[in-house]
């Protein structure tokens, strides 16, 4: 167990050490005035916006911006799905694996687009290698670059003085340029030095030892793992997504990926101070979704190593149950409290097999949705958290509260109630929804109360676009097909649309200079407060499902 | 109808360029300076593939080290794991039952049982065992293949990987590269 804490904290003090750097450097990548960059990328960049007929300098309102992420993510979703739809008929597919029936396609297309990553299927039999590079590692970064683009558009709106969020294609071809394609070519080369597969070869037919047959699939796996973990995506190219040894080969490709899911989540943070030219005002928010994240890994930890009491009656110490060895039990923690705060939803052990306290850990990051988030959208959310706290504490003191200048009023706190409440209805509906639906339970694998969290765990993941699952129920259903594909895009769409008005709204105000009668927003008061508002709001809105479904799990243990 | 087309345009080329330059590039590169990695880390002995060394596979035989219990049953065509509550009591039946089965195969092994070896792997090919896990199948190899358990302890110690750096990671055997210096052994 000590050698287990040792390695959390280094791998997390690496995490923090890369915080400030690679902050400082999305910085300059979405300044739209010249910087030190442009000499390596522009060329290329000028290229491209000639080719796609894009106008560079085009400013965008916030209407405009919203439209021009709505049609571009639409067509894409369409390309995906029509590829799934013929996969067959297409070339590199050395395995002869067939098409995606349609319900199955659009939940596939609907999940990679809205960068959730949810699998209702298992990759290795399911799709081509085709299909897992142009209608799976594509959309893994537009995805993530989408996400990225609408929060810069966000941060620009609270600083800015004129409804101009920037140039949208100019966001996300930027971000794909500068951060994803860099970044994930060279993890994809540690990757495949670690063990991870890259090749066109077919599967490869091994004879074993015993003399038994062995069907060794494999295919470009590298290059799409990088960007799984870079983008927050979180979609495996196997069945068992990151424990697949093909997939997460060692400690040091287990350490790489979580790194890289930390890495932009973390510095966009510090980067919003840094835009906003208050780093006190970034930190203050950093500091918040740390707490909440070291509390959420300290009980995952704890609750895996303590294991089950039927067990340790056993003799048998500590829950490895859907484990691997090479990450052993702290690995494997840390993993999990990572993944399901970046919201990556990619898994290097089975969430389904976690003791139920540490299952209410994943569960719970997805429900706050904002414990550092995914990309851009993790901190649009952290922000919608911060209007509303800045509005209750104003609420209380009895004046017009206020953020960085600018007054929040009615418009803007009926867009921040939409955009909060989508998330729980969502989760809360849809769960209520399949309880009542025979062909829904029957999916269930797992009997009693944590039948229960296995569909709730489903919806949430959905809504919160992480794509993690409770693997034991049988989501690949025409109705979960469905319900998820809907939850998805309704979780992703509406509050991003809803967080751009806000943008849009605060971009035209005019900005107050700060008084000694100011609620300062920058203080550890305020973390102490954002954090309590945050926990409460969650707590109110999720506690009866939970006591449903882990806590009476955890409860039953011990009878 | 401008902006359609500018949309249309952009979806297009990013597709090509991340779906497909993007991957293409990569497996030219990665093939060129890890190309065995590159390839699955295939074990080929006379031309023969005889599996990857990231795979488990499902050694049966009382004289080989067997690997981690496998949901896909070893086949990477379908990898899967149990997805069992571990709180339930068919669960805790389960593993009951493995505790009884390691017992009577391997007499008197103490009263802590390696966790590993009487649990599911996540992937359902999980290549490597704990120390513990191997040590505790000695004594059934050692009758099986009547050789001494010291012997097979020092074929432990001699594959043992430690944690890289010394810090991340666990301890652990690659099983099938124990099985093979096994097969030297014979």
């Amino acid at each position: 167990m000590t050698m287990g804490l040792i390695q959390v904290v280094v791998t997390l003090l690496i995490a923090g050490l890369l915080v400030k750097p690679v902050g400082t450097y999305l910085v300059k990548v979405f300044d739209y005035e010249t910087t030190g960059l442009d000499r390596f990328f522009r060329p290329g960049e000028r290229f491209i916006y000639r080719l796609i007929g894009v106008r560079e300098k085009e400013s965008m309102g916030w209407k405009k911006y919203v439209f021009a992420m709505l049609l571009t993510n639409f067509i894409m979703m369409m390309f995906m799905y029509v590829i799934f739809r013929i996969q067959k008929f297409l070339p590199l597919n050395p395995d002869m694996i067939d098409n995606m029936p349609p319900a199955l396609a659009f939940n596939t297309a609907a999940s990679f687009i809205t960068n959730t990553n949810w699998q209702a299927y298992s990759g290795e039999n399911s799709l081509s290698y085709l299909s897992q590079m142009i209608a799976i590692t594509f959309p893994m970064f537009t995805s993530a670059a989408t996400g990225f683009a609408v929060a810069i558009a966000f941060i620009r709106g609270l600083v800015a003085r004129q409804n101009n969020l920037g140039n949208f294609y100019v966001d996300l071809i930027r971000s794909i340029t500068r951060v994803f394609l860099p970044l994930s070519f060279i993890v994809a080369l540690f990757l495949v030095f670690q063990g991870v597969p890259q090749t066109l070869h077919g599967a490869a037919d091994a004879t074993t030892l015993e003399d038994a047959k062995q069907m060794i699939t494999r295919g470009p796996v590298a290059s799409l793992e990088s960007i799984k973990h870079i983008g927050t995506n979180g979609g495996g190219y196997f069945g068992t997504n990151s424990s697949h040894p093909f997939e997460n080969p060692t400690p040091l490709s287990n350490l790489m990926e979580i790194l890289c899911m930390l890495l932009l989540p973390t510095a966009l943070v510090y980067a919003f101070g840094v835009m906003i030219k208050n780093k006190r005002q970034g930190w203050s928010i950093f500091a918040a979704m740390g707490i909440m994240f070291l509390v959420f890994l300290s009980i995952v930890f704890i609750a895996e190593y303590n294991g089950t009491p039927a067990l340790h009656a056993l003799g048998v110490h500590g829950n490895m149950e859907g484990k691997e060895v090479r990450f052993g039990i702290s690995g494997s923690a840390l993993f999990t409290a990572v993944t399901t705060a970046a919201t990556t939803g990619s898994v290097n052990n089975m969430h389904d097999s976690l003791t139920p306290i540490g299952g209410l850990v994943p569960l719970g990051e997805m429900m706050l949705n904002n414990v550092f988030g995914g990309k851009g959208v993790g901190l649009l959310n952290g922000l919608l958290y911060v209007i509303l706290t800045v509005f209750i504490c104003g609420l209380m003191v009895g004046r017009t509260p206020e953020f960085l200048g600018k007054k929040i009023e009615s418009k803007e706190v009926k867009l921040a109630s939409i955009a909060l409440l989508v998330h729980p209805v969502l989760i809360l509906v849809s769960t209520a929804i399949a309880f009542v639906t025979p062909s829904a339970i029957s999916s269930i694998a797992n009997p009693g109360s944590h039948g229960l969290t296995e569909v709730l765990y489903a919806f949430t993941s959905g809504a919160a676009n992480n794509g993690s699952a409770f693997a034991g129920l049988g989501a690949n259903t025409t109705f979960y097909n469905i319900a998820i594909g809907l939850v998805m895009l309704l979780g992703r769409y509406i509050s991003i649309i809803a967080m751009l008005a806000i943008a849009g709204s605060f971009a035209t105000k005019k900005v107050a200079a700060a008084t000694s009668g100011t609620f300062r927003t920058d203080t550890p008061l305020f973390t102490g407060i954002l954090v309590v508002i945050i926990v409460v709001i969650g707590a109110l809105t999720f506690f009866p499902a939970l006591a449903l479904g882990p806590i009476a799990e955890h409860l039953g243990m011990f009878h | 109808m401008r902006s359609f087309i500018v949309a249309l345009r952009t979806s297009l080329f990013l597709m090509i360029l991340c779906g497909l330059l993007y991957p293409l590039a990569t497996t030219a590169v990665a093939q060129v300076l890890f190309h065995k990695q590159a390839e699955g880390s295939l074990v080929i002995q006379n031309g023969k593939v005889q599996g990857s060394e990231l795979l488990a596979q499902g050694f049966k035989g009382p004289e080989w080290f067997h690997p981690r219990a496998s949901a896909a049953k070893y086949d990477p065509t379908a990898s899967a794991a149990t997805n069992a509550a571990v709180a339930s009591n068919e669960y805790v039946k389960t593993v009951k039952d493995n505790v009884n089965q390691l017992k009577k195969e391997n007499g008197n092994i103490g009263n802590k049982i390696p966790a590993d070896l009487v649990t599911t792997s996540g992937s359902g090919f999980d290549p490597d065992l704990s120390l513990e896990a191997a040590k505790a199948q000695v004594p059934r190899i050692a009758k099986a293949l009547s050789v001494s358990e010291d012997r097979l302890q020092a074929l432990i110690n001699e594959h043992t990987i430690g944690r890289s750096f010394g810090i991340f990671g666990e301890p652990r055997v690659n099983v099938l590269e124990l099985n093979m210096a096994l097969q030297q052994l014979k």
